[in-house]
């Protein structure tokens, strides 16, 4: 027995030749099935990336079924020129408002007028006298202030008052390559089934849309995806960008400089340095209700404008560019600030103490010393947590972006609306037409949002190779 | 020379006196303003949201018992009870965990161990356009891309056209890159020496990477990962989109658990997505709606308070063991 026992010992600790290669093919296995597993797991993010960026572009183009009420060939006849070499784009504005004239009602002529006149110097749906009256009054309209409208604005108003397209099927951008046919029957099996009962099959037009175009960009917001557009929510976005630098990046970067160059170990500085770090972390949307009962509610007097005008203040209320611009630069403040910390940190030390024994301040140290080292780097950061900010959606949402505005924003004090905040719309209506300019809108934003990311890429890059 | 000029000009007997300078206090005193900024806006949130939610309790129709036991959310009839908003949270979030830890993790490893740096430099872009995306791309995405998907497969009679796990799906994939960078901070931090012992006593790279790189760097992974769970707490618009707008209400012991109560097919509304839809469009302030989303707020501010303060205390432990 006591001989026996360790001889079975022997044996586990030492297996047999053919056992050991057993062992090491199972350990071999286990270990490449878990390496392509680790593969495949990385591979899943790179194909929801793609997916994504699939999606977006899938609904931004593709095959459209569409009725126009005038047909836009029918248009351009009638104004004289050939429909052939001449398109609705290429007519001129005062032909393009002449044709305004004739087939708008007054009624709707006046409102346009009101809204935004069409000449510098002279009405043309108005009368003159109950224009001045209602300019004299005490709630003028938007038209006695503003420019008048330019082409893009007409031509829009052309397309949606007179050609009036109406796209009743949509179909995306892989299924309409792959197979046309499907398409088409689906929408004559429509009507055959009597799903529109307005329009008869010989009305439809067949084309390729893509719904993410120059117009697209540069036309004002619509209730009618055909004629939609996003100029002013682009507007809107830049003010607010604008708004948000101009507040965080100064107050962000004195932090950080306070922080890294002045800042000694205390209890004060070290709760300053937990409490952005926490600031880092609360969700967005808190910050918009922050904004909301802030800058929205408390400030009212300061952010609707009314204390820098007399009489009439520029907004009804605080739901303004200005107070949803400074929620922006709180919810951008701890990115900034830890950004440009890690910044100013990586500045070596011996640039301080040679500015210092020279006899230079503090101040002027970081000034003229710290700060030019620094600076690429902080603008790095900075750039990128813009870029975040531009994303936002949900404090905006908090502080009452106006999802229908059809005017450009005049001013840090009118009402607004943003890309973010247009996709969010478009996106929780049911139809698919609101779903393509979702889609649109969002190549928009993603193409801005790289452009920034490009940036800051360029930036670092030339940071790291001069720090070598 | 300084010496010379000061006592030629006969300022004082201490050349080397401390001299106030008032511009220098003064460029001090504005640099630590703008640090005390974030102290104003802690300050700000913690009253603005505090103050809301107490006018929010101290309405007749609401009772602060009543708000944290009662599983009814239905504010336009009374009901006030926070449990179905927190159950859509947890759940989506619960969801969004499934997928995002397996597959943040093994990211993670393997960009930290195997990957070469070509791989690396191909994979690490991905993740961070990944992280640049607005989250309302994302909601756009479930609500066109993954809920037909689902719907397609699972079958459109089962799952709704809101539904639990489309939202936590994309909010998965939207914190991937979160836990995978952060994940793989920490794997990178485990000294080399650990890896080359192991390595010595005939460990192949699974089992050093398996059972003692991602044990060594265990609490800085879990710091990530709870720091992901607090972002997919807040996530807004995502869950705002693809979730629903109807919070699920559920009579705890009489609806059944997988068909109602834990149903990932049909939509709840989470506590972001409460505020949200609640806060869209003119919201008339001193309404109990305006009240009861501040009271929301300060319960979800508390929530995500408390696991990045969990976080922070995973890192340093993670800290101590390697300095």
């Amino acid at each position: 027995m006591s001989v026996q026992a360790p001889k079975r010992r022997n044996q586990v600790v030492f297996p047999s030749e053919s056992e050991y290669r057993g062992q090491l093919n199972r350990r071999r296995r286990k270990a490449s099935a878990f390496q392509f597993f680790c593969l495949a797991m990385l591979s899943v993010a790179v194909l929801a990336l793609a997916t994504l960026l699939y999606t977006i572009v899938n609904d931004s183009f593709g095959l459209v079924a569409i009725v126009n009420e005038n047909d836009p060939r029918d248009i351009v006849a009638g104004l004289g020129y050939d429909p052939e070499a001449t398109s609705l784009q290429d007519v001129s504005y005062d032909e393009l408002v002449a044709l305004l004239e004739t087939t708008v009602s007054s009624g709707v002529g006046r409102r346009l007028e009101r809204e935004q006149r069409f000449y510098e110097d002279r009405l043309v749906f108005e009368d003159d006298g109950i224009w001045a009256e209602i300019c004299a009054s005490d709630a003028p309209p938007t038209g006695c202030t503003s420019a008048p409208r330019d082409d893009s604005n007409v031509f829009a108003l052309v397309q949606e008052r007179v050609v009036v397209p109406d796209v009743i099927a949509s179909n995306q951008l892989i299924p309409s390559l792959l197979d046309q046919d499907a398409f088409v029957q689906e929408v004559v099996a429509a009507f055959e089934a009597d799903r529109f009962p307005d329009y008869t099959i010989d009305q439809v037009t067949m084309e390729w849309r893509a719904w993410f175009n120059p117009t697209f960009l540069f036309t004002p917001q619509n209730s009618t995806p055909e004629v939609a557009g996003i100029r002013t929510a682009i507007l809107g976005s830049a003010w607010l960008v604008l708004i948000t630098i101009l507040f965080a990046v100064p107050v962000g970067v004195g932090a950080a400089i306070y922080l890294v160059e002045y800042a000694k170990p205390s209890r004060l500085n070290d709760f300053l340095q937990t409490n952005i770090n926490n600031l880092a972390g609360v969700p967005s949307i808190i910050y918009g209700m922050l904004g909301l009962a802030i800058f929205v509610r408390v400030f009212e007097p300061f952010t609707s404008g009314a204390i820098f005008t007399d009489g009439v203040p520029p907004s009804d209320n605080g739901r303004t560019i200005v107070a949803a611009g400074l929620t922006l630069g709180l919810l951008t403040l701890p990115v900034v600030i830890i950004s440009s910390q890690e910044a100013l940190k990586a500045v070596p030390d011996s640039l301080r103490h040679a500015g210092l024994a020279l006899g230079a301040t503090r101040w002027q140290t970081v000034r003229s010393q710290v700060l030019p080292v620094a600076l690429s780097g902080i603008l790095t950061g900075t750039i990128l947590a813009v870029a975040r900010a531009i994303g936002e959606t949900a404090p905006l949402i908090l502080v009452g972006a106006a999802t229908f505005i059809t005017t450009d924003p005049t001013g840090p004090f009118s009402k607004f609306t943003a890309l973010p905040i247009q996709i969010f719309q478009w996106t929780s209506f049911p139809q698919q037409e609101f779903h393509n300019i979702a889609a649109a809108a969002s190549v928009a934003l993603l193409l801005l949002l790289l452009t920034l990311n490009a940036v800051a890429v360029i930036l670092r890059n030339r940071y790291s190779r001069r720090a070598e | 020379m300084t010496t010379n000029a000061k006592a030629e000009t006969g300022k004082g007997d201490k050349p080397f006196r401390k001299r106030p300078r008032p511009g220098e206090l003064a460029i001090r005193g504005f640099l630590f303003l703008c640090g005390a900024l974030s102290i104003a806006t802690t300050v700000g949130i913690v009253y603005e949201l505090g103050k809301e939610s107490l006018l929010f309790f101290g309405d007749e129709r609401v009772s602060l018992v009543e708000f944290l036991t009662s599983t009814v959310w239905q504010p336009q009839v009374g009901g006030f009870g926070i449990w179905p908003l927190v159950l859509g949270t947890l759940y989506i979030t619960f969801i969004a965990m499934l997928v995002a830890v397996p597959i943040g993790l093994s990211a993670a490893i393997y960009l930290s161990e195997y990957a070469s740096s070509r791989v690396r430099s191909f994979f690490k872009p991905i993740l961070e356009i990944l992280v640049g995306i607005p989250t309302v791309v994302y909601g756009f995405f479930a609500l066109t891309f993954m809920t037909p998907l689902l719907r397609s497969i699972v079958g459109a009679n089962i799952v709704g056209f809101f539904n639990v796990l489309s939202a936590g799906i994309v909010v998965g994939i939207l914190i991937v890159p979160l836990i995978s960078s952060l994940a793989e901070d920490a794997l990178r931090a485990v000294p080399d020496p650990l890896r080359q012992a192991a390595y010595a006593l005939g460990a192949s790279k699974f089992e050093v990477s398996t059972r003692v790189v991602v044990p060594a760097a265990l609490s800085g992974i879990a710091a990530g990962v709870v720091v992901a769970m607090s972002r997919a707490v807040g996530e807004t618009m995502v869950v705002t989109l693809a979730a629903g707008a109807s919070a699920r209400n559920f009579a705890l012991g009489e609806d059944p658990l997988l068909g109602h109560i834990l149903n990932p097919f049909q939509g709840a509304q989470a506590m972001t997505g409460y505020v949200a839809i609640t806060a869209n469009g003119d919201l008339s302030y001193n309404t109990i709606d305006y009240n009861s989303i501040f009271a929301i707020g300060l319960s979800l501010f508390f929530m995500t308070l408390g696991l990045n303060a969990l976080s922070r205390r995973f890192v340093k432990r993670f800290q101590q063991v390697y300095e």
